[in-house]
């Protein structure tokens, strides 16, 4: 483990009834890049961010943040230590406007430690910060949009609000679960910019997609899992090569289309 | 030797009791709040046939189960169908029924030494030096008879594998085009047959009192809880761990500690292991 | 916002009076009629809350005011626990109990007078119901509904057994108010502060909170928050409103027991709720003051009392209906009209 790296995972193993869901998957995740975790579906790319955040209790292995080790602590604590994610299945407070979605992660002590959004104002008016957050994300401030209910919100303004509520927790890193799946080509493009003004925020990404073309634009190093393994590591372009992995997406359009982009 | 043999007979009882009440959740995810309710109501029922009806033991014991079976599952059919699915609701309506059930029989004046079951079989049998009436070996014959049939019915039966898989994962159930409300009236009406059973193997040893009612529930959901909610192998394998705690209790400390026991059984199962013995609840800590 | 109920020819539209700007909760007040429009129910509930004890000249009826108050604080428990956080309480009167019990040792063992008891009951019972409810609450609901069912029956028959607390009979010989007109308004402004404190608290930020663990308590997980530290925040906050309930109530019968522990205490507060209107706070506050006269009516019948709240229950649960108070905000806040298709 060098000193860059912010995010360690070792050993990583979960058993579901009988189905191994993953079986000894170990990565590294260097401080400010945006990693990519790739794979057929069913291949446990959502049990390891359940793992490595806590929502899933392991089996067996070990999370290191920082050099600290987080393995099956609490969510809300990890979410404390500024290891945040999306959920694949997005949850927004579907009852609530878009800008108080954000007023609950802005009450958790990590967002009261840190102060007011950007350093500006006293975090005593959530709803302006709130505001604040969504206009960093696109939302345009003067228009409707943060005062609609989540519900009304369509799904590419909704994959924002997932991301708003965990830049709301000021995070270090983020692990992002399918956030391309759902949209179309033009939300994909108007996302991908996004993702690049996080990184260069300092924001390391971690990110499970299936589109791996617009993953690749971002990503320097990808993972592959398949039924719970990691057959490889590396970048997009040596990982895509990888006759296994060519193998497990077989069949795959969008691994033709990759190849065909040659 | 006579805690094992007490112990035995009180872990039965609590199996009787708490199995209807593990088979309606483990099935439809339904707490069903009124399960002593209809633990009394059978007994009444049973009385009323016998007394008033002047009905034979053996026309009026079934008459009575099928009875409550149609009662759960016109619970179910009328009342928590509309509630299918926001738990809040579920809970309130279940629990307002039982309560209703049970402080009518209340009113109706169903008190005092007159409301009894006779026994089935008078006299007792001595084993290794503790008397024990047959009425109690009774109970344990029932008990491994509901056992053996729930295991039987749930693996062979083609309804009894429904509501098995009904039990593991509804949405594949109901894919497969199981009929998720026909088998929680399924569900409902099983509960309640075997909550009258219960009722008509136990009640017998004493009388019929409501407060009974609360007891039987607070039993069964303690033994559930420990158990597992949905698993019937942890019900039945936490009635004995209860049942001997209890008897353990009466024998050494002081017999009013029953209630104790299993309130405290229910508190230290939710700080350590919240699911219980078997609980399949992997919903507790995972869940998303 | 238009909604619209078609039927054959003619559709029902619904809109909003005009001083809501963007959305929910937020006014724009600009005359004195919309002044008068948002402030006018408010004022009415509270003076005629206040009025109502110079209203009834019966002493035995004045009591009942009070005894409505009581439930009052124990129904915007139940509806504050169960529609703004989720967790439906089964057992007021474990709330009831426990304050009712404290208080009345704290009397009678310290010799406190009321002044020093009520205040103290209401905090003890508090902590001392969320630590019994504490290993409920990192749980699924359905394990707080069973732990507070248990807890008021279990207690009740532990009580009993050990005859502990002065057993069946109680604590007699509790110190009563001094003053008649404390006994009866000191819990009517009470309750008004209770109903206005947690209106309050529900459109603050926690209460954001609250709501979030209620609709979806994985995202208030990843989003740091310990569901489990804002659940017992709720429980404390309910079970002192009961406790303070309880110790007045042993102030006012100047007797403690076991019957504190009995189910009125449970199924009033959640059949007032599901009649007078879950979610609205204001709705269990009526229903107990329409619910428990109507109980004192119907005393000779006894326990028929209980069945006929609870059937009564059920009833509204299976027509869905959505209690008094929301169909009365429903109207007030919005008109309808036909219009001709």
């Amino acid at each position: 483990m060098s000193e860059e790296d912010i995010l360690q995972v070792t050993d990583v193993c979960k058993t579901f009834g009988g189905v191994q869901a993953l079986l000894n998957v170990s990565f590294s995740v260097r401080g400010g890049e945006v990693f990519g975790i790739i794979g057929p579906n069913g291949s446990g790319k959502t049990t390891l961010i359940n793992c490595i955040t806590g929502f899933i209790k392991m089996d067996s292995g070990k999370v290191f943040y920082k050099g600290k080790d987080i393995s099956n602590r609490p969510p809300n604590q990890i979410a404390n230590l500024g290891v945040t994610r999306t959920f694949q299945i997005m949850r927004p407070y579907y009852s609530l406007p878009a800008y108080k979605n954000l007023v609950i992660p802005l009450f958790s002590p990590r967002a009261r430690r840190t102060g007011g959004w950007r350093g500006g104002g006293k975090l005593g008016d959530r709803e302006t910060v709130s505001i604040d957050i969504l206009e960093e994300i696109g939302f345009e401030r003067d228009s409707f949009v943060p005062y609609k209910l989540a519900s009304s919100l369509p799904t590419g303004y909704l994959k924002r609000l997932e991301l708003a509520r965990c830049l709301a927790l000021r995070p270090e890193i983020i692990l992002c679960d399918e956030v391309f799946s759902g949209l179309s080509m033009s939300e994909i493009a108007s996302m991908v910019p996004l993702i690049e003004k996080l990184q260069m925020d300092g924001i390391t990404l971690v990110m499970i997609e299936h589109r791996l073309r617009e993953l690749f634009r971002v990503a320097t190093r990808v993972m592959v899992l398949n039924f719970g393994e990691k057959l490889t590591e590396g970048h997009p372009d040596d990982v895509m090569q990888d006759e296994r992995v060519k193998q497990a997406y077989l069949g795959s359009e969008k691994l033709l289309d990759y190849t065909f982009e040659g | 030797m006579d805690i094992l043999i007490y112990g035995i007979i009180n872990s039965f009882s609590l199996a009787l009791m708490a199995i209807g009440f593990t088979l309606v959740y483990g099935i439809s995810r339904l707490p069903n709040f009124a399960h002593g309710a209809i633990y009394v109501i059978t007994g009444f029922t049973v009385w009323w046939f016998l007394k008033k009806l002047h009905l034979n033991y053996f026309v009026a014991i079934p008459l009575a189960l099928v009875l409550m079976g149609l009662l759960g599952a016109a619970i179910y059919r009328f009342v928590l169908i509309r509630v299918r699915g926001m738990a809040t609701s579920e809970i309130i309506a279940t629990y307002a029924l039982g309560v209703a059930i049970l402080e009518f029989l209340r009113w109706g004046g169903f008190k005092g030494m007159t409301y009894t079951l006779p026994v089935f079989i008078e006299g007792s049998i001595t084993i290794g030096g503790v008397p024990v009436d047959f009425q109690r070996m009774i109970v344990i014959a029932i008990g491994i008879v509901v056992v053996t049939f729930m295991w039987l019915f749930t693996h062979f039966n083609k309804t009894g594998l429904a509501l098995r898989g009904m039990a593991q994962d509804e949405h594949a159930a109901m894919m497969l085009g199981i009929d998720s409300d026909w088998m929680a009236v399924i569900a409902m009406g099983m509960g309640s047959i075997l909550a009258g059973l219960s009722a008509i193997a136990l009640l017998p040893l004493g009388n019929i009192v409501v407060e009974a009612g609360y007891n039987v529930l607070i039993l069964s959901i303690a033994v559930c809880i420990v158990g597992g909610l949905g698993s019937w192998v942890g019900a039945i394998l936490a009635a004995f761990m209860i049942g001997f705690l209890q008897i353990i209790t009466v024998a050494y400390i002081q017999s009013h500690f029953q209630m104790v026991v299993a309130l405290l059984a229910i508190i230290v199962t939710l700080i350590l292991k919240p699911s219980g013995l078997f609980g399949r609840q992997k919903e507790l800590e995972e869940r998303v | 916002m238009n909604e619209q109920l078609t039927t054959t020819e003619r559709r029902k539209e619904r809109i909003d009076r005009g001083i809501k700007v963007r959305t929910e909760g937020i006014y724009a007040v600009s005359s004195w009629q919309e002044v008068a429009y948002l402030v006018l129910p408010r004022l009415i509930l509270i003076v005629g809350l206040l009025l109502l004890p110079l209203l009834i000249p019966s002493l035995y009826w004045k009591r009942v005011i009070s005894i409505a108050a009581i439930y009052a604080l124990l129904a915007l428990g139940f509806d504050f626990l169960a529609h703004f956080v989720g967790l439906v309480s089964l057992g007021g009167a474990f709330f009831i109990g426990v304050g009712g019990y404290t208080a009345a040792l704290l009397n009678k063992s310290l010799g406190l007078p009321p002044a020093l008891t009520i205040p103290m009951a209401t905090l003890g019972g508090a902590i001392i119901c969320t630590l019994l409810l504490l290993p409920a609450l990192p749980l699924r609901g359905v394990y707080f509904a069973i732990v507070t069912l248990m807890y008021p029956l279990a207690l009740m028959r532990i009580i009993e057994a050990l005859n502990i607390f002065g057993g069946t009979d109680g604590i007699l010989g509790v110190a009563g108010f001094p003053n008649r007109w404390i006994e009866q308004y000191l819990i009517i402004f009470m309750v008004i502060f209770a109903l206005f404190g947690l209106r309050r608290l529900v459109n603050e930020d926690i209460g954001l909170v609250f709501r979030g663990v209620k609709d979806n308590d994985q995202a208030v997980r990843a989003s740091g928050l310990s569901i489990t530290l804002y659940k017992a925040i709720a429980v404390f906050i309910a079970s002192g409103l009961g406790s303070l309930g309880g110790a007045y109530l042993s102030h006012i019968y100047m007797w403690s027991g076991i019957s504190q522990f009995a189910l009125d205490f449970s199924v009033i507060p959640i059949a007032a709720t599901v009649i007078g209107g879950g979610g609205t706070l204001v709705g269990p506050l009526l229903g107990c003051f329409i619910l428990v006269p109507i109980s004192e009516l119907l005393r000779e019948f006894g326990t028929l009392r209980i069945v006929f709240y609870s059937v009564i229950l059920v009833m509204f649960i299976m027509i869905r209906s959505e209690g008094i108070m929301v169909y009365a905000q429903r109207k007030y806040h919005q008109f309808e009209r036909w219009v001709k298709v």
